[in-house]
């Protein structure tokens, strides 16, 4: 054993401790093996605290061991206090004496003494092997790039740039202005979308701290959270933004005509054009699909804006953190040919039906079968058009189309055509949408619940058919016009991104949040969010609260030094590396890759949860903060010199499955004093030689209690330890230990009072085989020493 | 309480909504605003008796289907507003069970000829049985 300074402090919490341990026992029995061992009446309380720190000055003490309460407790106040005095935070161990010792074990007095003991013992061998650990800090690069300029992604950009910070905002289109800008109205106030989003976009072209790339993709994204490389290519647009001054004399001569994106492809616009005459920049952009490069508009212009030869270019750009703001496109119908899109002109989907009720629209505000002119009496909406089918389609509600049917049912009703609404659940569930709801009916739109499963021509009308499941009989009529809603999707150059970014996708190919509930704008990785209906769909309301949310996260992560925590996996020995890579594929947060063949851990993206450790076939890899060796020493301090009958060591995971243990303890439950508990981040980070250390060493049974599969700080690696102790389980058979000295249960925090019964019956388990059989450990100790 | 007949086509014709619009003037209730959430069929003492269910009678009226008029729900209907009481849009169905009555009684039908009852029946049957089968709501 190293010759450290060590300095143990017993505390009795007035009495909550020492009436079960006998504290006074503990202190006499390691004097011989510290530098000094001392009694405290109530360890956390000033004079005592104050106590720690003057005698760790005084004498000079290497390490610190405080056995009193939860570190869930006491853990950081302490933990500032030494640090003050310049005390590494490595240094400091604390061993839970109370929620899990004399609490639990408050009829066996003898028991919880020498558990006490043993688990001090076991801090005392780990201080022996700590070595001093600092948290690294990291410059960011206080710049954010937003990707996709719809309402989302403006919000963001806005708030950002009042905020002071400086914000790359990427649009793949000619204008910013997203989807939002094609509406004439939104639910549920009715009010004017372009009249509240053109101010917006306005600001976004006059903000000094906003550098804004329209008509640009994201190409390329390297680099780590906080220091981004991105490639954007700005696509040849054939007009310079610097010189045009958006006259439009351009387009007045060109010939070449295409179909107008803004308008859904209702209309033609010229090949060279601006989006909508708000549009930001304000400025013209040549379309090269359609472009006959006839050169009409290079004489036309006054300012000499126009290159048709425009190459484009690439651009690069540093920084700290990425906002995906991509927003969505509306599922391709033409898999669906039962409700006739693109067969029937009668049939338009809704955001076709958006511009056809814009005054600017296509049809001039006009009520039209777009590609007939026919005048429409009468509108049928079919709601879930695709979405909400498993089969075909997409499984997902897209939540906001009964929403902007019912909208555009009132702009209908206003008109006085006739509305039919055909849906399976009317889903009015934002604040004001159950109102807007009523007011449609008011209005006197007919709703039918059934759905329309096909729609079929009827003359120059379309037949509907459907049921109406009120009355439990088919509904058939001919009406003007349908129109589809169909699911909202994400688009595959999102997801082509989403790559780029290395942020993964759920299965409905919307983007993971980090945590679904607590955590639902972050992505995956670390300074990349992700807002609006990229990452879900939703209403606009939702989309803004997001997008200012965002904000307030990039604030967070950009505006202070990144610090890194020195917990990290890291290559211990790279002379037995063999470059298999094995960890870079086991690795659920992506950060190791191979240079030279040998693993390279980033130490910003890897998370600390050990997993890549036991899979290195070679054991090259070790974990800073709980290196192997500091692990066994723990291990064997807190078995080796135990005097108890039965011993079973218990690997808990130290966020939710621990805090149940400690639960336990606050309501008094009692359980056997053979349980002893060693916290890990993840059960993941056990070997199978671990395990057998332990029963080497004077384990009887071993207890792995891991968090449930999706709650744990580690994600994967919660889901991975299971599937690694089961087969540790029957791999320890061959080291003539029975499986049955093996446990792994789940533990959720609400669950505490079942840990009774589970630490109960493993003991009862253990206690039927008895201790593990002498000539097994002895050969176990062989090899294991 | 039968079950539906049959699944026929429902008639969707534009006249239809001449009957709608007599009910809601018979009745001066907003049937429209009806989403169909059975709150008025839950409440009724009498649907064990009634071909339609109250919320039924509502939907056909919606639609401005005067099959509602043939209906033996508008007579079984006691008039207890019930209905009226747990209609979350406020629309209160006796009177829209009213107005259906009085539209068959206006064309000279009578569902229960006094006529034609016995003394004995007279006196037997409740004066609300009788009165129920011409109509319940006054004035």
């Amino acid at each position: 054993m190293s010759n450290k300074k060590i300095g143990v402090w017993v505390c009795e919490c007035g009495g909550n401790i020492s009436d079960v341990v006998d504290t006074q026992e503990i202190v006499d029995a390691l004097k011989d093996d510290t530098y000094f061992a001392k009694i405290e009446r109530y360890l956390c309380s000033k004079p005592s605290a104050d106590g720690i720190t003057e005698a760790m000055e005084k004498e000079g003490l290497d390490r610190v061991v405080l056995a009193c309460c939860t570190p869930k407790m006491h853990r950081t106040t302490f933990l500032n206090n030494l640090e003050e005095k310049g005390l590494n935070p490595a240094f400091l161990e604390m061993v839970n004496i109370r929620e899990q010792c004399s609490w639990v074990h408050k009829d066996d007095h003898e028991g919880a003494t020498q558990k006490a003991m043993d688990l001090i013992k076991g801090a005392i061998a780990r201080a022996h092997q700590t070595v001093a650990l600092d948290s690294k800090k990291m410059k960011v690069v206080p710049e954010t790039l937003i990707i996709g300029a719809g309402v989302s992604g403006i919000t963001t950009s806005l708030r950002l740039s009042e905020y002071g910070m400086k914000v790359h905002l990427v649009e793949k289109n000619a204008s910013i202005g997203g989807h939002m800008i094609q509406f004439p109205k939104v639910f549920p106030t009715l009010d004017c979308s372009q009249c509240i989003l053109t101010p917006k976009m306005a600001q976004v072209s006059q903000s000094s701290n906003i550098n804004l790339l329209t008509y640009s993709e994201v190409k390329e994204i390297t680099g780590v959270p906080g220091d981004f490389i991105a490639k954007v290519w700005v696509k040849p647009r054939g007009v310079d933004p610097e010189k045009c001054i958006g006259c439009g004399d351009c387009n007045t001569v060109c010939p070449s005509k295409a179909k107008d994106e803004y308008n859904q492809g209702l209309n033609e616009r010229k090949a060279i054009y601006r989006p909508f005459p708000q549009a930001v920049p304000s400025i013209f952009t040549i379309d090269f699909d359609s472009c006959i490069k006839c050169g009409a508009c290079e004489r036309a212009c006054p300012a000499d804006a126009i290159d048709i030869n425009d190459p484009g270019h690439e651009i690069e750009l540093n920084v700290g953190a990425i906002v995906l703001a991509t927003g969505f496109e509306l599922y391709d119908l033409s898999g669906l040919p039962q409700y006739g899109y693109g067969q029937y002109p009668n049939v338009v989907t809704s955001l076709e039906m958006e511009r056809i009720l814009d005054v600017n629209g296509p049809t001039g505000s006009m009520v039209v079968v777009p590609e007939t002119g026919k005048e429409v009496k009468s509108v049928t909406y079919v709601l879930c058009a695709g979405s909400r089918d498993t089969e075909v389609g997409r499984p997902h509600c897209s939540r906001v189309c009964c929403l902007y049917s019912l909208k555009q049912a009132q702009l209908l009703r206003d008109r006085g055509i006739d509305v039919n609404i055909h849906y399976i659940d009317i889903r009015a569930t934002g604040r004001r949408y159950e109102e807007f709801y009523l007011t449609t009916q008011e209005k006197g739109a007919m709703f039918y619940k059934g759905k329309v499963t096909e729609i079929v021509p009827h003359g120059d009308q379309v037949l509907i058919r459907s049921e109406d499941m009120m009355l439990n009989k088919m509904v058939e009529y001919p009406t003007d016009l349908v129109v589809l809603a169909p699911p909202i999707v994400t688009t595959e150059e999102t997801l082509k991104l989403a790559e780029l970014l290395k942020v993964p996708a759920d299965e409905d190919k919307f983007i993971l949040e980090r945590h679904p509930k607590l955590d639902p704008i972050s992505t995956k990785r670390d300074g990349i969010y992700a807002v609006g209906v990229v990452i879900g769909p939703k209403d606009i309301q939702s989309s803004t609260a997001e997008a200012e949310g965002a904000a307030m996260k990039v604030v967070n992560f950009l505006g202070v030094d990144r610090v890194i925590e020195p917990n990290k996996a890291y290559l211990a020995k790279p002379d037995a590396c063999t470059g298999c890579e094995e960890c870079v594929e086991i690795c659920p947060e992506n950060a190791i890759t191979m240079e030279d063949s040998k693993p390279v851990i980033n130490e910003i993206m890897c998370s600390g949860c050990g997993v890549c450790i036991p899979a290195c076939p070679e054991d090259a890899l070790d974990q800073q903060g709980l290196t192997d060796v500091q692990l066994k020493a723990n291990i064997k301090g807190v078995l080796a010199d135990s005097e108890a009958e039965l011993k079973i060591l218990a690997f808990v995971e130290e966020e939710v499955a621990y805090t149940a243990v400690d639960l336990a303890g606050l309501a008094r439950l009692t359980y056997p004093s053979s349980i002893r508990i060693i916290p890990l981040p993840s059960l993941a980070r056990l070997k199978k030689e671990h395990i057998l250390y332990a029963f080497a060493h004077g384990a009887d049974g071993v207890m792995m209690l891991e968090s449930p599969e999706h709650e744990g700080p580690y994600g994967h690696a919660h889901i991975l330890s299971e599937e690694r102790i089961d087969e540790y389980r029957w791999e320890v058979e061959d080291d003539d230990v029975d499986s049955s000295r093996i446990w792994f249960s789940r533990v959720y925090v609400p669950d505490w009072r079942k840990l009774q019964r589970v630490f109960d019956t493993f003991h009862d388990i253990v206690d039927g085989e008895g201790p593990l059989e002498d000539d097994v450990r002895e050969t176990l100790r062989e090899e294991y020493s | 309480m039968s079950s539906f007949r049959s699944t026929s086509v429902l008639r969707l014709h534009p006249e239809n909504k001449v009957f709608n619009e007599r009910i809601k003037e018979l009745s001066g209730e907003e049937i429209d605003l009806c989403f169909q959430c059975g709150a008025c069929s839950s409440g009724c003492p009498m649907t064990q008796e009634m071909d339609y269910l109250p919320s039924k009678i509502i939907r056909m009226t919606q639609l401005g289907l005067d099959e509602a008029l043939d209906s033996g729900t508008i007579w079984v209907c006691t008039t207890c507003f019930n209905c009226e009481v747990s209609c979350p849009r406020g629309i209160d169905v006796a009177n829209v069970m009213e107005s259906l009555r009085q539209l068959v009684l206006r064309k000279k039908y009578d569902r229960v000829s006094l006529d034609e009852l016995t003394p004995e029946e007279l006196r037997e049957l409740p004066p609300i049985a009788i009165i129920s089968n011409q109509r319940k709501l006054t004035g």
